[in-house]
């Protein structure tokens, strides 16, 4: 019938795309993920609008260049759009997952760039800007404090040894050449230090009375 | 020893191993339950290192950019079994093809093969969908109502990726319509399989043009008789 198709072409599509990033809005991020896996372009971006906060300032603590830093951001979300179907939830948390492969790029381009600077980063950097008062911001503020003071319970070379590979990008050999300390020692320390820190947050975690849900 | 290959597992949860030794523990993974434990662990850690590492919001045309990235792919880009790592190739053989249309709507092979079995008719149909899916100048929309999308080769043809749709009941099928503006143009009648499908529109969609799906008595109508139950956006 004709009134079909017009009632059809009636329909505003933009209000119709509206009401899907709402719906989208309740969903886990692991269910987005699975969206992302069949195409859907909003869950893409509900994930992104999620996680881009975290996931730009790590990328820019690696790569210590806003270009770069939204270049390691960008194919790593063209990574999450095309592998998406591989994601195993019963592995990791899809926020987990995401950071990894943004982790992961920052550090493989910094090392090709070659651009990593002598100094470990204090990470007061960006806590000095004005802060903010969105609910988001004042809980990263908190999960900064709670890292940094994990951090900084751990024997210096531990804390040292964790901060330059993962904020630096240095590959244990690096580390062991610029440090001038076995290979042997870095990867001892390496381990002892995340298994120390997993301890300490797991600690601070069960102290903290406001733990929101990462997501929220 | 034996502990050595454990020990990775903080560098590799940090990113911190060279390059041989990240293919080796890669490699040792799969199979040692004792590491995959450690490791999910330690990227819980690792994941609170990024939160803390969280400064200003990137820029909004970062977000531009990542959106326009995504449509310009094309849908197939993903590992084909979860234990084959290498991508692939688009639009090779008819095997690959197939494997295309696999790719695109999430389908594995098993269930892809049986279709395949149907007829040497049936295979055509599916060569030509996939074509459709494979073309990189594609577009692709999402549904008003209905889960799937309809994608649209830049010269006209098109297939709709239909998610759930049930089974049509006996004495009905499902009529395919291309909606210009004027009357609805029937393009096609399927049974529905209640799971996800690739269905051929028998006819060409411009822009500007939706493709919706009624419930018709068997052997379709010329004229819609009820309200779609699949409505794509316009494309």
């Amino acid at each position: 019938m004709e009134a079909t198709a017009s009632t059809v072409l009636a329909l505003p599509g933009s209000q119709v795309r509206v009401a899907m990033r709402k719906h989208h809005a309740h969903l886990s991020d692991e269910a987005l993920v699975a969206l992302v896996a069949r195409g859907d372009e909003d869950a893409l971006t509900e994930l992104y609008d999620r996680v881009s906060r975290i996931a730009y300032g790590l990328a820019l603590r690696v790569l210590r260049d806003e270009r770069h830093a939204e270049d390691a951001v960008q194919e790593a979300f063209l990574q999450v759009w095309r592998s998406a179907a591989s994601f195993r939830a019963e592995r990791a948390k899809a926020s987990t997952w995401i950071l990894t492969l943004v982790h992961r790029r920052a550090v493989d381009l910094v090392r090709r760039e070659e651009r990593r600077q002598a100094e470990p980063l204090d990470g007061e950097d960006t806590a000095g800007a004005a802060p903010e008062q969105t609910e988001e911001a004042a809980w990263l503020r908190f999960e900064r404090e709670r890292v940094q003071s994990a951090l900084g319970q751990l024997p210096d070379v531990q804390r040292e040894a964790l901060e330059l590979a993962y904020y630096g990008g240095f590959s244990q050999s690096e580390l062991a050449e610029r440090l001038g300390v076995p290979l042997g020692t870095i990867k001892s320390r390496m381990f002892a230090g995340l298994a120390r820190l997993r301890e300490l947050l797991d600690e601070s975690a069960q102290e903290g009375s406001w733990k929101p849900e990462f997501t929220s | 020893m034996e502990t050595g290959i454990h020990e990775l597992t903080a560098g590799y949860a940090l990113d911190a191993l060279d390059p041989e030794e990240r293919s080796a523990y890669e490699a040792h993974l799969p199979g040692c339950e004792q590491c995959q434990g450690e490791l999910e662990s330690f990227w819980t850690t690792t994941e609170a290192l990024a939160v803390a590492a969280s400064g200003p919001a990137p820029s909004t045309a970062l977000r531009e950019r990542i959106l326009a990235d995504v449509r310009a792919e094309p849908l197939v880009v993903v590992p084909f079994e979860p234990r084959r790592r290498r991508l692939v190739p688009v639009l090779a053989a008819t095997a690959a093809i197939a494997a295309v249309v696999a790719l695109a709507v999430g389908l594995w092979a098993s269930d892809l093969s049986s279709q395949l079995d149907d007829s040497r008719a049936a295979l055509e149909r599916e060569r030509a969908n996939a074509a459709v899916l494979a073309d990189p100048d594609a577009h692709s929309v999402a549904f008003q109502k209905g889960t799937g999308r309809l994608v649209v080769a830049a010269d006209g043809h098109a297939v709709l990726v239909l998610d759930g749709l049930a089974r049509a009941p006996a004495g009905k099928t499902y009529e395919t319509w291309i909606l210009a503006g004027g009357p609805p143009v029937p393009a096609g009648l399927f049974p529905g399989s209640g799971g996800r499908e690739v269905v051929g529109v028998d006819g060409s969609v411009r822009d500007g043009y939706l493709v919706a799906v009624t419930l018709e008595p068997a052997g379709g109508v010329d004229v819609p008789t009820s309200q779609p139950v699949v409505t794509s956006e316009p494309i």
